[in-house]
């Protein structure tokens, strides 16, 4: 007897013998207090309010987006399904009112009437200081500025009390775009530099514990790890005023109670929940369940390029067409996923990326081209997940196994602790891997540039180095900034065929975001950062 | 008495010694790279090493050992990195969560499983002995975030007597103001009689977890003590001198059977502590059990330090009042001590 039906059994006795009670009774003013509240359940919380922090995790850009204005930010169009889903190509003005784009340069006027939490104006001041320490602090956010070439302070310039200019170092089709994602946050300048000291000149100390901007929404309690309540700034004037007073944001770690809430009516929307338990909560119809793909995001198999055996294409093509794609899709993600292989033999290659490959299984062409290669008898190697996501890894892993067995390829699974992965990443040394890459900028070269560039970033896992790789990946930059569409056309083609015949990394699947919510929750958008944003969300 | 526990409290401190250079150590020896895992998914090397060197990472083991030490002795236990907050801070704060839940399920499975030992124990063979030997079988056979769950489930999903397992409070009740950090104790302080019973419904369920789990231990050693003390010669003398059965198991034969029940609450208090760290998952209780785990999970040494630490002084000052209530109980124990 499985688990689950045991504890269906067992609670079916107990129900039997006993009538069915009422909900939680709420005092009238408690009921109000509800209705206005956004009652959020996750796993993991933020361990830092402020997105220029030393090592702020994914939570903690959530409370960042809602609590900080940017000077621009995304239109919305009708995504998968109806979902409201970020317009990648156009902007729309938030803290500027309006801004005006120049050949090496953009001006932006900022909103008058936009006042930081503590009814300081916003100024231009801010938003320099702001952006220089988002190129200074260094780690993740000046890693993220240096995408769209913002790299130094003197790019930022006050012109007046209510404009700034960000001039260009060169042209770069990503540097706009840049500016919309959520490290260029305006913070409150004057504050945080009464707070900041010799040895923290940008106050980062102080901003992790509370949140100094002007958004939409304000923090008002963080007891790490367990809570975050966030309140409504209602003096806010960069969008229309949002429906949701409150936000409190609850840790609960098992994923089986975080249902069990939802199901309920206790709470109002979660994530980061097993995908059978979405693919069930969609089936039976309760809860609104929305699944998008992740923009930008594929999950793939890894092999290490520089050591023998997958140093040999051949190989590494065998090795695609002996991945157990379907049963992948099937028994670990419930199907929530778009596939990544299986195109037809004759479809073109499109100017989009992700797309999907031609490989699909076929265990006789495998070993055909594993014999050429000279592996007719197989050989041993090591796949190494990360454990953080061994919900979907370790299934993954254990399905491959078996794949490969059959040609002869005796695989042993290393399960490498959340903690250890990057490091393991970094080293650069793992034969044979599973990981997810998925880029905030939704642009096929942004994508190549750190997967499969010669210049070797962290996500190139495969060590993969090719001369022509790296000219067609430079070439397509360079003509996406002159707005050159033939000659981009023609290298963002050249590089994906690159790709899936070199075939450093086999794509498997591109993921989906699921979040499933209470059917009187409404307004939920997809955007690029994959996490809420309260200001378009209602209740009731 | 006095000089008791100082003697007691001298002995202690190689052990805490001991304690500070193991938990040192064994952090030390984790596998994983605190610093790549703060630096975060899009880091250059030079980031990474940025952040080791700001963490102190980059220096020799002796001193990081020295500087540590030297916090230790200022009361400074360090920062959490996961959670940005100061270890001692937060393990202030999370404590009242962890006690309040321990002593309150072990009072509930002290209410239930010692008049159940001694039942068991005047009566051996009958019904009650048989119930008495099923449950803490059961009980002791469950792991504790299985019954966890399955309470969450039938309590609360199926039948919605139970609130939801949000942690401490209902969410829409604020914290009493923190006097001695027991919400059950607070919330009555400051008048607020309906956050105490939130907190109050909040509690059963781990409470009632707990108890479940430690039933077991306290109940099988009070009916064994019991029935060693039932057939001794002085209980024989009591009965036949003529005094009520009432009088003879509750005056002479329970107080004689308590000091081994008292050993042994003191193991299960300690297992409890540990058990904690299970049932605070399940039902998502701001204690420092769970806290302790997501620092393991994330290479965060510091909590780890402190955490492992805290257990420690806890564990000595336990050992201390046992030894004082064993006083209290047996005279003998006085006199020798």
């Amino acid at each position: 007897m499985k688990r689950r039906d045991f504890l269906k059994s067992v609670s079916g006795l107990a129900a039997g013998a006993l009538a069915p009670t009422a909900p939680a009774i709420w005092s009238p003013a408690k009921a109000d207090a509800r209705s206005e509240t956004l009652l959020i359940v996750s796993e993991g919380g933020p361990n830092n309010l402020d997105i220029h922090g030393v090592g702020t995790n994914v939570p903690g850009y959530e409370v960042s987006w809602n609590c900080y204005d940017r000077l621009i930010s995304h239109e919305m169009k009708s995504g998968p399904g109806g979902v409201p889903y970020y317009d990648r190509d156009k902007f729309k003005p938030e803290l500027a009112e309006d801004f005006n784009i120049g050949d090496m340069s953009v001006t932006f006027k900022l909103r008058k009437n936009a006042k930081f939490h503590d009814g300081a104006p916003v100024t231009a001041k801010d938003v320099k200081w702001s952006l220089d320490r988002a190129v200074s602090v260094g780690g993740f956010p000046t890693f993220q500025m240096s995408a769209g070439s913002l790299t130094k302070p003197e790019q930022f310039v006050v012109v007046d009390d209510h404009t700034v200019r960000v001039d260009f170092l060169k042209k770069d089709r990503l540097t706009i775009p840049d500016l919309a994602v959520i490290v260029p946050c305006v913070v409150n300048s004057e504050l945080v530099k009464k707070n900041a000291s010799e040895k923290d000149p940008w106050g980062l100390e102080f901003t992790k514990q509370q949140t100094a901007g002007s958004g939409a929404y304000k923090v008002t309690k963080w007891t790490a790890g367990t809570e975050v309540v966030m309140e409504r700034n209602d003096e806010w004037v960069s969008g229309p005023m949002p429906k949701i007073r409150r936000v409190i944001w609850r840790m609960v770690p098992q994923a089986g109670n975080r249902r069990a809430l939802l199901e309920r009516g206790d709470a109002d929307i979660s994530y980061e929940l097993p995908f059978k338990d979405f693919q069930e909560m969609k089936a039976n119809g309760k809860l609104n369940v929305v699944s998008l793909p992740f923009s930008n995001g594929i999950q793939y198999i890894g092999m290490n390029v520089t050591k023998p055996p997958f140093d040999n294409p051949k190989v590494r093509q065998a090795m695609a067409y002996a991945m157990p794609y379907q049963k992948i899709m099937d028994a670990v993600l419930f199907g929530l996923a778009n596939p990544m292989f299986g195109a037809p033999k004759d479809k073109p290659t499109e100017v989009a990326w992700p797309q999907p490959t031609k490989y699909f299984t076929d265990m006789e062409k495998a070993k055909a081209l594993l014999a050429e290669a000279g592996y007719a008898n197989g050989f041993e190697t090591t796949i190494s997940f990360d454990l953080n996501f061994a919900g979907v890894n370790e299934p993954l892993c254990v399905l491959v196994q078996e794949s490969l067995a059959q040609l002869g390829i005796k695989t042993t699974i290393n399960k490498v602790p959340g903690a250890n992965w990057r490091t393991e990443l970094t080293k650069k040394e793992m034969p044979l891997f599973t990981n997810v890459f998925s880029g905030w900028l939704d642009y096929p070269e942004y994508f190549f540039y750190w997967c499969y560039h010669g210049n070797n970033s962290i996500f190139n896992t495969m060590s993969y180095k090719s001369p022509e790789m790296d000219k067609l990946i430079d070439g397509a930059r360079i003509a996406a900034a002159n707005g050159d569409t033939a000659a981009y056309d023609a290298d963002v083609k050249g590089f994906v065929d690159l790709a899936f015949t070199d075939i450093p990394r086999i794509p498997l699947y591109q993921p989906f975001v699921n979040v499933a919510m209470q059917k009187n929750i409404s307004g939920y958008q997809y955007w690029f950062h994959r996490r809420l944003d309260y200001r378009a969300m209602a209740k009731g | 008495m006095l000089s008791l526990i100082g003697k007691r409290l001298l002995f202690a401190i190689p052990s805490l010694i001991g304690v500070v250079i193991v938990t040192f150590l064994l952090t030390r020896a984790l596998p994983g790279d605190p610093a790549a895992y703060f630096a975060g998914p899009a880091a250059t090397k030079e980031a990474v090493d940025q952040i080791r060197k700001k963490l102190g990472f980059d220096k020799p083991l002796i001193e990081q050992f020295v500087r540590y030490t030297g916090d230790l002795a200022h009361g400074d236990l360090g920062t959490s990195l996961t959670t940005g907050q100061p270890v001692a801070a937060e393990l202030r704060n999370r404590l009242p969560a962890s006690a309040e839940l321990t002593l309150l399920g072990l009072v509930v499975s002290i209410v239930i499983a010692i008049p159940l030992g001694v039942l068991a124990a005047t009566r051996p063979g009958s019904w009650i002995d048989h119930l008495c030997r099923v449950t803490t079988t059961a009980g002791v056979s469950l792991p504790v975030f299985f019954t966890g769950l399955v309470l969450v489930y039938v309590f609360y999903f199926r039948l919605g007597w139970a609130p939801a397992p949000l942690g401490r409070l209902d969410v829409f009740y604020s914290a009493p103001p923190t006097v001695t950090g027991f919400y059950l104790i607070d919330t009555l302080i400051a008048r607020d009689f309906e956050a105490f019973r939130s907190a109050l419904s909040q509690l059963i369920l781990p409470a009632v977890t707990l108890a479940i789990f430690s039933l077991a231990p306290i109940a099988r050693m009070t009916r064994a003590s019991m029935l060693a003390v039932l057939a001794s010669d002085f209980v024989r003398t009591a009965r036949a001198s003529g005094l009520s059965p009432g009088k003879v198991i509750v005056t002479y034969a329970f107080r004689n059977a308590m000091l081994p029940v008292i050993t042994t609450l003191s193991m299960v208090f300690s297992f409890l502590l540990g058990a904690n760290v299970l049932v605070e998952k399940v039902f998502a209780w701001p204690g420092i059990g769970s806290y302790a785990v997501e620092a393991l999970i994330a290479s965060d040494f510091a909590p780890v330090q402190g955490f492992v630490l805290t257990m420690a002084v806890m564990y000595v000052l336990l050992n201390l009042l046992i030894d004082i209530l064993y006083g209290v109980i047996d005279p003998r124990v006085r006199l020798e001590g």
